[in-house]
């Protein structure tokens, strides 16, 4: 099989999926869905011969945050909360909004020309681990240190959120 | 294309053996389960079907097979019946990348006795293991069931809290070897030059959170008959149900393979070098299977063991245990491992950090709790 | 209040350091089922293996002969009587010239019968025999019965057999 079926084959599968994700009624569906899309964008990886950024893109998405989203979807209670049907003024204004962020993004894309990849430029271990850690660890040292502070100072801050203060009842 | 063509035949054939012996041994640890529970409590355990009984897995089988399928009436059908499928999918998934011999050269061409080997090797394990979780909450969510709800839930906060710790106990191997490759892990460690030597504390919270990913006692919460019934499978029946068990068995076998492989040298065995020169290099790699398939099931008798020895931990105990035990005992390794590779002496370093940690364990011990005066 | 001085008070204090690290108790557990491993199964494989349950178990029931081999009951009915769950029913009948071989006393039971799902092996009958004809046995047990017509044992199945004596331990 030609690679590029397999492309076309994978990207028909992710749109469709990402399509599901919100049109599914069902929460609980919707993110299995996306849970999917994930799968689909990690395959795309594999193509590229990225296969580190496929196995951290599950094992992050798929594997963590999209569990967390199932479990924190499981403890509603879906058949209260069946979302009433919106005003047609909010339908209307959402229209309008997508409309103009959709009518933006194609006028972008047509002002600049955005360059194709260069195939003789093409690197085939650019995705490998190895490089992608000399990437990390030296040319962006300075960048990668600052996020994993951001990551850090996000976490002491879940942790002070949750932190039970004394003589609260929580349960 | 012959090329190609030869080594797809080739790895699909390693492939099939591989989920044979999987399936098999994953089939056999039920009666061994029930034998070994039987010996612990000096009782004889199945004997009837078959002489010594082994003949109870078929008759297992055949029990769960002709048992009715039931599906109840306001649960979600599909999801239903896709639950117990991934838990059985990501079960058998995990073992593609466990390098389970050296090469073998067959008429001028040589194989891997692996079923892929990329260089992400242990991150692939460690991504299926964390989808494993997805087929326990599906089932437990879609049997529209208070208890199963319940059970799903236990299992998806246990996973992802026991996932981080033993992410960076995994992280302390790869500090040492260099690689992801599993292949590379096992060829670092050749000739007794085992991670288990390097890593004790590291193989210690690795097992806890091997113990804890697969559900055993004393971390199957998620399935505690006590307080939830069945846990997640309350509602399943059937060969269904068959699914989510023997997802556990086989999980049990591949988790034993993958603590083979990172600590304990993976198809290495003493006396390698002598095998290699008497009989050559075929047959040595093939008692190098035999030995990664022992260490395996070494380890699945410790589960076992563990399970009859080791009752239930309670909730809250499971979490403390995760986060406040578990995570802060891996990081002061990571640290310990970058020393000892910094100074250049892993081996010594690993050792005074375990000694350190226990001295100041006991130091705190000492001076810092208060006693309760008699 | 003491009633005795064997009340020992237990000093539950805080858990020493070995003990909070749960390890060495969790290592120490699976030695002993380590042990336990090794040692000898106690179970007794029951349909090919039985153990003596004593003499005084009451098992199946058996109808006695005299040394002679003339049978002991007399249709009294007292075992009859006896019996709280009603199991036992019989039919007298006078013994003709030419059976004292066949029966020790003037009358006996002609039919003579237990139905076994009513008994409860209480062994009241064996006591209130004055012939020392019913007894429970000690060393058979009632074999399991498929069919309802199994059920109710007559005589055919209650009277001793002679080349298959009873015999009791203080008896001789």
């Amino acid at each position: 099989m030609e690679i590029s079926n397999i492309w076309y084959f994978l990207s028909a599968l992710t749109l469709l999926s990402a399509l599901m994700v919100i049109l599914s009624k069902n929460p609980i569906h919707s993110v299995l869905y996306l849970v999917f899309t994930f799968f689909c964008i990690s395959a795309h990886y594999v193509l590229l011969n990225a296969q580190f950024l496929m196995a951290v893109n599950i094992i992050v998405y798929a594997g963590a945050i999209m569990v967390l989203f199932l479990f924190v979807i499981m403890m509603f209670d879906l058949k209260k909360n069946i979302p009433e049907s919106k005003s047609s003024l909010t339908k209307l204004a959402g229209s309008v909004v997508a409309g103009t962020l959709l009518v933006i993004l194609i006028a972008i894309i047509r002002k600049n020309n955005i360059p194709g990849p260069v195939l003789e430029k093409f690197n085939s271990q650019t995705g490998m681990v190895e490089n992608l850690g000399q990437v990390l660890y030296g040319e962006f040292l300075l960048p990668f240190e600052l996020v994993s502070i951001l990551f850090f100072v996000a976490m002491v801050g879940a942790v002070l959120l949750g932190k039970r203060e004394a003589g609260e009842r929580n349960f | 294309m012959e090329l190609i063509n030869t080594v797809f035949i080739a790895k699909a054939i390693i492939v099939g053996i591989v989920f044979a012996i999987t399936l098999g041994v994953a089939a056999y640890s039920t009666y061994f389960e029930r034998k070994i529970a039987a010996f612990m409590q000096d009782r004889i355990g199945p004997d009837r079907a078959g002489p010594f009984g082994i003949l109870q897995p078929l008759a297992d089988a055949v029990k769960m097979f002709m048992k009715e399928d039931f599906i109840p009436a306001n649960s979600n059908k599909w999801l239903f019946i896709a639950g117990p499928c991934l838990s059985m999918l990501t079960a058998l998934m995990t073992s593609a990348v466990v390098p389970f011999g050296d090469t073998v050269t067959i008429g001028g061409a040589t194989f891997d006795l692996q079923g892929i080997d990329v260089n992400i090797g242990i991150l692939w394990v460690f991504g299926i293991v964390s989808l494993g979780v997805y087929g326990i909450m599906i089932g437990g969510w879609a049997s529209n069931n208070k208890f199963a709800l319940l059970g799903a839930i236990r299992a998806a906060s246990q996973n992802i809290s026991y996932e981080l710790a033993m992410g960076m106990a995994i992280i302390t191997i790869l500090m040492i070897t260099g690689s992801l490759s599993t292949k590379e892990i096992v060829e670092v460690q050749q000739n007794g030059h085992w991670n288990i030597f390097y890593q004790p504390l590291g193989f210690i919270i690795f097992i806890i959170c091997a113990f804890a990913e697969c559900n055993r006692t004393p971390f199957d919460l998620p399935e505690c008959e006590t307080e939830l019934i069945g846990g997640y499978h309350t509602e399943y029946s059937s060969m269904k149900l068959g699914f989510y068990l023997f997802a556990e068995y086989i999980n049990m076998f591949i988790s034993g393979a993958v603590m083979a492989t990172l600590y304990f040298g993976g198809y290495d065995y003493p006396g390698i070098d002598f095998v290699t020169q008497q009989f050559g290099s075929n047959v040595a790699s093939f008692v190098g299977v035999g030995a990664l398939i022992g260490k395996s099931l070494g380890f699945v008798f410790v589960f076992m063991w563990v399970r009859w020895t080791i009752p239930r931990f309670r909730y809250d105990q499971l979490m403390n245990l995760g986060w406040t035990g578990l995570i802060p005992l891996a990081m002061y390794n990571v640290v310990v491992t970058g020393f000892g590779i910094l100074v250049g002496k892993p081996f010594m370093v690993s050792i005074a950090g375990l000694v350190l940690l226990i001295a100041a364990l006991f130091v705190y011990d000492q001076l810092l709790v208060k006693k309760k005066i008699a | 209040m003491k009633l005795s001085n064997k009340t020992k008070v237990l000093e539950q204090g805080e858990m020493t350091l070995a003990e909070r690290m749960y390890l060495p108790a969790i290592v120490g557990g699976m030695a002993t089922t380590l042990k336990h491993f090794f040692s000898k199964p106690v179970t007794i494989r029951y349909p090919e293996q039985k153990r003596y349950l004593g003499p005084v178990y009451r098992g199946q029931h058996i109808l006695k002969r005299d040394e002679a081999g003339a049978e002991r009951c007399t249709a009294c009915g007292l075992c009859a009587v006896a019996c709280p769950a009603e199991a036992i029913s019989m039919v007298a009948e006078e013994r003709k010239a030419g059976e004292e071989s066949l029966y020790r006393e003037e009358k006996y039971a002609k039919v003579y019968e237990i139905n076994m799902l009513r008994c409860i092996f209480c062994g009241l009958c064996e006591e209130a025999c004055p012939k020392e004809a019913i007894f429970l046995r000690h060393d058979t047990m009632v074999p399991v019965f498929h069919q309802r017509d199994e059920v109710i044992w007559g005589k055919d199945k209650l009277v001793e057999k002679m080349d298959h004596r009873y015999l009791r331990d203080g008896w001789k």
